[in-house]
């Protein structure tokens, strides 16, 4: 197993620790609903050194990555981030990544723990033709998160040097700082929370001197170490999907959701709304080159379309995401059936108990006559039926 | 390590017992501060019910936490005489006081068995 830098502090710390992606990453420090507020009221410090980071550099590096996934990279700035998918060429999800523009030849890519290498190799065999070198760098980056509505007052308490470039980071940006103690670090304004909060990029050799300055600056704030536990219930309660889960080989991004990550056009820009609020449009509309998955891409777009329109047509087999909350206190869990009457319609892929909400939440593939708002479903829980309603994502979003 | 009181009793399954256990005699039923820490908050126990026969080594019950789900077994045969309906509203003392506040069910012992002293619960557990 992988260990991460930080791994003495978490023992120090009493933290639980589990296996995950081949990384003994802590589970729970204090306990589960309690780091879970700490984020949503306050702040939560969070360990991902075992997310992994792809480095793509050369002239070619924009027009490679062009290619290579499904939206448009070339006119992604320098200082801002991007969410993107990389497909195979019948459509179907690799993983998904977020990209972030370090120069005009440079890109750093942040990819799942257990997908790392399927998604370096992936991209090194696309970039061939480009000139540019791929180079997974994971064992030289340490990230650490910090997301709460007070992630931004502690990450400008940490920097000795570029406290007010992190307080005017928009979402999706990120800006280099010299942290308390002479460390340099990425900051991006990005996370899997729902919350605002903050990435920060060190070496791994300064990684427990950041996680300690973080802790120390934070907890007078409020902010909790927090644990997989705790990140899971976060990004279900954001409807942010996770790899393996929602989203794998077999789904393609129109039927998970993420349909407007497929950008097929590059002179229109539209940014989801809730990231940041923010939709740019122009007038023209221009076609960007050709990406791999393109062609399926399209078709899986009509097919998802025709059964939006009518959802009698599709096959037995069709399915789409939905939310659904539950009103008994039974989770529904990442497996279990998702019945209307007798019939299965579909299975869950995330579930848990939400504790912003007081009830069960879950998002589920069903087919798509039974993915309108407000059907009424159960879900076997272990042998028992609970009731639980389409609804819609996210199942909470922070207050602008 | 988590604490394991010497004055009660435990089973395999991670409960432990107070009281002895011997027919007549009314025993109360928790889970450890080792089970409680592994399953995370408990958002939501399935207590088993008054008058329920249980058998030892069998389901009872249910515990679920955030993250998990852990079935909860009798450790001692016999009839279900009070159950920790607080427990209901506030699931986490079984995390807070694992063996106090946050007991479970008390059980009229029908017949004697066999159960772990607390050296012999830490070596299950190490």
């Amino acid at each position: 197993m992988n260990r991460s830098p930080l791994h003495h502090e978490h023992a120090a710390l009493g933290a639980t620790l589990t296996e995950f992606a081949g990384w003994e990453m802590p589970v729970r420090y204090a306990g589960d609903v309690a780091e879970h507020q700490a984020v949503r009221t306050t702040a939560g410090l969070f360990d991902i050194s075992h997310m992994g980071e792809i480095a793509l550099r050369g002239p070619d590096a924009a027009a490679a990555l062009d290619f290579a996934v499904v939206s448009g990279m070339a006119r992604l700035a320098i200082g801002r981030a991007k969410y993107s998918i990389l497909c195979t060429p019948d459509g179907g999800i690799i993983d998904d990544l977020i990209v972030y523009r370090r120069d005009w030849d440079h890109f750093i890519i942040v990819a799942n723990a257990s997908n790392v290498d399927a998604v370096t190799e992936e991209l090194s065999g696309r970039c061939e033709p480009f000139d540019v070198a791929v180079e997974n760098i994971t064992h030289q980056v340490s990230l650490q998160a910090i997301q709460g509505p007070k992630a931004v007052d502690i990450v400008t308490e940490m920097c000795e040097l570029g406290a007010e470039d992190v307080r005017a980071l928009k979402n999706y940006a990120w800006c280099t700082v010299l942290l308390s103690g002479d460390i340099h670090a990425m900051v991006a304004r990005t996370g899997y929370t729902g919350e605002d909060g903050f990435e920060l990029f060190v070496v791994p050799d300064d990684a427990v001197e950041v996680w300690r300055l973080a802790l120390a600056t934070g907890t007078p704030h409020g902010l909790m170490p927090c644990g997989l536990s705790a990140r899971d219930t976060l990004r279900l309660e954001a409807g942010m999907p996770l790899y393996g889960q929602e989203l794998s080989l077999s789904t393609t991004p129109y039927h998970a959701g993420l349909g407007w990550v497929v950008q097929t056009g590059s002179a229109r820009e539209v940014m989801r709304p809730g990231l940041d609020g923010a939709v740019s449009l122009t007038d023209e509309r221009v076609e960007r080159g050709d990406f791999v998955g393109r062609e399926a891409l399209a078709a899986a777009k009509d097919t998802h379309d025709a059964w939006a329109t009518d959802p009698a047509s599709a096959p037995d087999d069709a399915r789409v995401l939905v939310a659904l909350v539950g009103e008994s206190r039974r989770a529904a869990r990442p497996g279990y059936a998702v019945m209307l009457g007798d019939t299965e319609v579909g299975v869950v892929t995330s579930g848990a108990p939400s504790p912003t909400l007081e009830k069960p939440i879950a998002m589920a593939m069903v087919h798509p006559s039974v993915s309108v708002l407000g059907t009424e479903l159960e879900v076997d829980v272990r042998g028992r039926r609970e009731n639980m309603v389409v609804s819609a994502l996210p199942f909470y979003s922070r207050a602008s | 390590m988590p604490s394991i009181p010497a004055d009660l009793l435990y089973s395999a399954e991670h409960e432990w017992v107070l009281g002895d256990v011997e027919p007549g005699s009314v025993v109360t039923v928790g889970i450890t501060e080792h089970a409680a820490n592994a399953l995370g908050d408990v958002v939501f126990i399935e207590l088993p019910s008054v008058g329920d026969k249980v058998t030892a080594g069998e389901v009872c019950g249910e515990l679920e936490s955030s993250k998990a789900v852990s079935e909860l077994y009798s450790p001692v045969s016999g009839t279900v005489t009070a159950i920790n309906e607080a427990l209901n509203s506030s699931p986490a003392a079984i995390n807070d006081e694992p063996y106090e506040a946050g007991w479970i069910f008390k059980v009229d012992v029908s017949e004697e068995i066999e159960l772990l002293d607390s050296d012999a619960y830490a070596d299950h557990i190490a």
